[in-house]
């Protein structure tokens, strides 16, 4: 089989195209296919805020955007989404979204409690800004149509991969908190709705009845060699 | 937003990984033996690589062989001068300090309050915002030996093969044996697990593990798991200080124990000193400082802040000469190289082929041994090359659909199929390029099973616990896939109850004082280090070499 490997030349990888972006209104240039971020520090920015994992999974790179010509504001993740030439944006510091304090293990786990401790749920005039702003693509007017309706079960699963970025609680004319509105949402239904999980009492019993530690200090004791094989001779369960 | 794809040249090697996708879908590659694996890591596992580690200069571990990344930030200079701070004004005066807010961190405040400390006695510091760590980005899951077919036992021998025989096999114990309990901890704080209608786990299996141990939240467990803990901790009340890092223990001369710690604004620049009885190190891991050159799946702030902290008050250091290259980083797109690509892609069926479309290893090999086996086909030219000059192999995800049925990759790997998706690479269609990334600190700073932190004569330092990433000894050299977020909360756990316990047996507040720098001070004089090495660095400094050439510090 023959296979024609990809060759490239030095002069792409030593001058990449270059683009323009403008960070808060002043303008630099960046080289492309740099992620929000990265053209940020290549710029001369040293991040404190506005950064995080810079892997899509925190939340605190929520930045927003303008190309010229465009009426449209468009969102992005600084860590996940490349520069585009032309680019107005701001990566924002902070998002207030206070939250309110509840105590899981006594609340009555039904959504009057959700609507009381946030009542502006009520506000909610199904506009869908928040879906569109979410970088995600979460369908967050939905959830929260959800728990108008007392389908918490619902809201949870359509929120679970929300990374709480706070953009769609600055877009909300109703002014909704809605990150902490799903974190107390998906907390009521993992404690008191979700099918409880089955074995995990035996275990542990087990564990407290002290039905492993004989064995686990005799491996604690043993020898190198006799646990290696004791794993070489390791039977490996197959997949499902 | 920008939906490139792959490049032209790139895209037409993708049918040879089709071709042969049918034949690999039947048959099973085998395991590898022990020796098998122990050469294929001496051969190119980066942990035996010649000239990137040497002996540590100064310190109460000198001679001891680590990662030279290590070693710059232990042989230099602290980041104040003793003189210029002012111990006898107290800003914060507690009871137990915990420093991170990872997983580690804010279990080990829960439980600190859960054993009787008054959450106002308690101050958490963290040096970005709260809960900015590793543990939102662990994707794949978190062990548990909780099924019949299953036991501690055999999550023990996993563990103690998979750290090639060179863990603390107490700690060991106390991982498999506590983490059920953390399981019905997680349960009754309304943490979401990926469930059966019948209630039990959605299990499947990690690289090295004999039996499906995984429990997992789609391909978002250590997200989930961390923000029901914010959640609760914030419910409590507990003070925290966010964008405040430690930059130094304190301890008092009277026995060299730990009695605070000087804590830094990062925004003002602003110092305070903080008095506690017992001080938490929960910074986390390392991936920042590229170790070996490497990408990082690791979030902006893992630059080992804690190691640098307790070395200097004499904590012993384990397995620092090795570190986790996670097989399966992105390698394309440029703009996200490093990032992870979950294991639980390979769990759940996966396979890693070279640019022939063949087959080289059991993708459910430990992380040092499939890594090895990655670096060993592109060195030998077996690689896809991508356009930044960058190398990786295929990790073949249509498979996935393949074998559980479509529409699995959208349910349970969501942020994998988002990650590529944002640059026009749909995973349900087409295989993705990846090369090992710098992932897991497998060492640190020795803690026991109380998690206090050791010297190397085995006696714990006074009032000095760790837990998560920056303790060694669990893992040995090298972790298992879901001990990562096992090990953040037993021992998070273990440190809040050890920490509880503390306070209530010191009865007079321990003296402040950096005097355990001039020791260290005089050993960094007398070898030599340049004044302007200095750690901890706090933040990785990635800015443009243009900028910098021309940076004036006026303003």
């Amino acid at each position: 089989m023959s296979v024609a490997l990809v060759t490239v030349s030095r002069r792409e990888i030593l001058q990449p195209k270059m683009v323009k972006i403008y960070v808060m209104g002043r303008e630099y240039l960046v080289p492309e296919g740099l992620t929000i971020h990265k053209a940020l520090e290549y710029a001369g920015f040293r991040l404190i805020r506005g950064v995080g994992c810079r892997g899509g999974f925190c939340g605190a790179c929520a930045t927003l955007y303008r190309k010229p010509g465009e009426y449209k504001l468009r969102i992005a993740l600084a860590c996940q989404n490349v520069v585009e030439d032309g680019m107005y944006l701001v990566v924002l510091p902070y998002t207030p979204i206070p939250r309110v304090k509840y105590k899981l293990e006594s609340l009555k786990p039904d959504v009057g409690l959700v609507l009381k401790l946030y009542p502006e749920i009520a506000r909610c005039v199904a506009c869908n800004t928040c879906t569109k702003a979410c970088p995600q693509g979460l369908q967050v007017m939905d959830a929260i149509q959800a728990i108008k309706r007392g389908d918490l079960a619902k809201a949870a699963d359509l929120t679970f991969d929300c990374i709480a970025c706070g953009i769609c609680s600055m877009r909300c004319p109703a002014e909704i908190r809605h990150a902490n509105i799903f974190h107390l949402v998906r907390r009521i239904y993992g404690k008191y709705m979700s099918p409880k999980p089955r074995h995990l009492e035996d275990r542990i019993k087990e564990i407290e009845q002290g039905k492993y530690r004989e064995e686990l200090e005799k491996l604690k004791q043993a020898s190198v060699d006799e646990l290696k094989k004791l794993y070489a001779s390791r039977v490996i369960e197959p997949e499902e | 937003m920008s939906m490139c794809g792959y490049p032209s040249e790139i895209k037409k090697l993708i049918k040879y990984v089709e071709e042969t996708r049918e034949e690999r879908l039947k048959k099973p590659y085998r395991r590898l033996s022990l020796e098998e694996r122990e050469k294929l890591l001496k051969e190119w596992h980066p942990d035996y690589k010649p000239g990137t580690k040497r002996p540590l200069r100064v310190g109460v571990c000198k001679g001891t062989v680590v990662y030279n990344e290590v070693a710059d930030l232990l042989e230099a200079w602290p980041l104040i001068d003793p003189d210029q701070i002012d111990l006898s004004k107290v800003d914060y005066d507690v009871d137990v300090l915990v420093i991170g807010s990872g997983g580690a961190g804010l279990a080990a405040a829960l439980w600190a309050i859960y054993s009787g400390v008054s959450p106002d006695a308690v101050l958490l510091v963290t040096k970005l915002r709260l809960g900015d760590s590793n543990t939102v980005k662990a994707q794949g899951g978190i062990q548990a030996a909780d099924r019949p077919e299953d036991s501690p036992i055999l999550h023990f021998i996993d563990t103690v093969g998979g750290g090639l025989f060179a863990n603390k096999r107490d700690l060991v114990e106390a991982l498999v044996t506590d983490m059920p309990f953390i399981m019905k901890w997680l349960e009754d704080l309304g943490a979401m697990f990926d469930k059966n209608p019948d209630g039990s786990y959605v299990e499947v299996s990690g690289g090295g593990a004999c039996r499906r141990r995984l429990h997992c939240a789609r391909d978002y467990t250590g997200l989930e798991i961390l923000r029901v803990l914010r959640e609760e901790f914030l419910n409590h009340d507990v003070p925290y200080l966010e964008f405040t890092p430690a930059i130094e223990l304190l301890t008092d001369p009277e026995d060299g124990g730990v009695s605070g710690a000087v804590l830094y604004n990062l925004e003002t620049g602003e110092y305070y000193v903080a008095s506690a009885k017992a001080v938490i190190i929960a910074t986390g891991g390392a991936g920042r400082l590229h170790i070996a050159g490497f990408p990082t799946s690791n979030h902006y702030g893992a630059t080992m802040d804690g190691v640098v902290m307790g070395y200097r008050v004499g904590a012993n250091i384990v397995h620092l000469d090795t570190f986790q290259f996670h097989p399966t980083g992105v390698a394309f797109p440029e703009a996200i190289r490093g990032e992870l690509i979950t294991e639980k892609c390979r769990s759940l069926g996966a396979q890693l082929v070279n640019v022939h479309g063949e087959q080289f290893i059991h993708q459910l090999e430990t992380r040092d041994v499939v890594s090895s086996a990655i670096i060993k086909e592109c060195a030998e030219g077996r690689g896809i090359i991508t356009p930044t000059g960058a190398m990786g192999v295929w990790l073949d995800m249509p498979m996935i659909d393949m074998l559980r049925g479509p529409g699995t990759i959208k349910k349970a790997l969501p942020a994998m199929y988002r990650q590529f998706i944002r640059h026009g690479i749909d995973i349900t269609q087409e295989p993705v390029l990846t090369y090992p990334t710098l992932h897991y600190q497998n060492g640190g700073i020795e803690i026991d099973v109380f998690s206090r932190v050791l010297r190397p004569n085995g006696e714990p330092i006074p009032r000095l616990l760790a837990a998560g990433e920056v303790g060694g000894g669990v893992h040995g050299r090298n972790r298992l896939m879901g001990n990562s977020l096992a090990g953040i909360l037993v021992f998070g756990r273990r440190a809040g109850i050890t920490a509880a316990k503390t306070v209530k047996e010191t009865s007079t507040r321990p003296k402040l004082s950096l005097k355990h720098l001039e020791k260290y001070i005089e050993e960094l004089k007398s070898i030599g280090v340049p004044r302007e090495r200095r750690s901890p660095i706090l933040l990785p400094d990635y800015r443009g070499e243009k900028v910098l050439l021309r940076s004036l510090r006026i303003f």
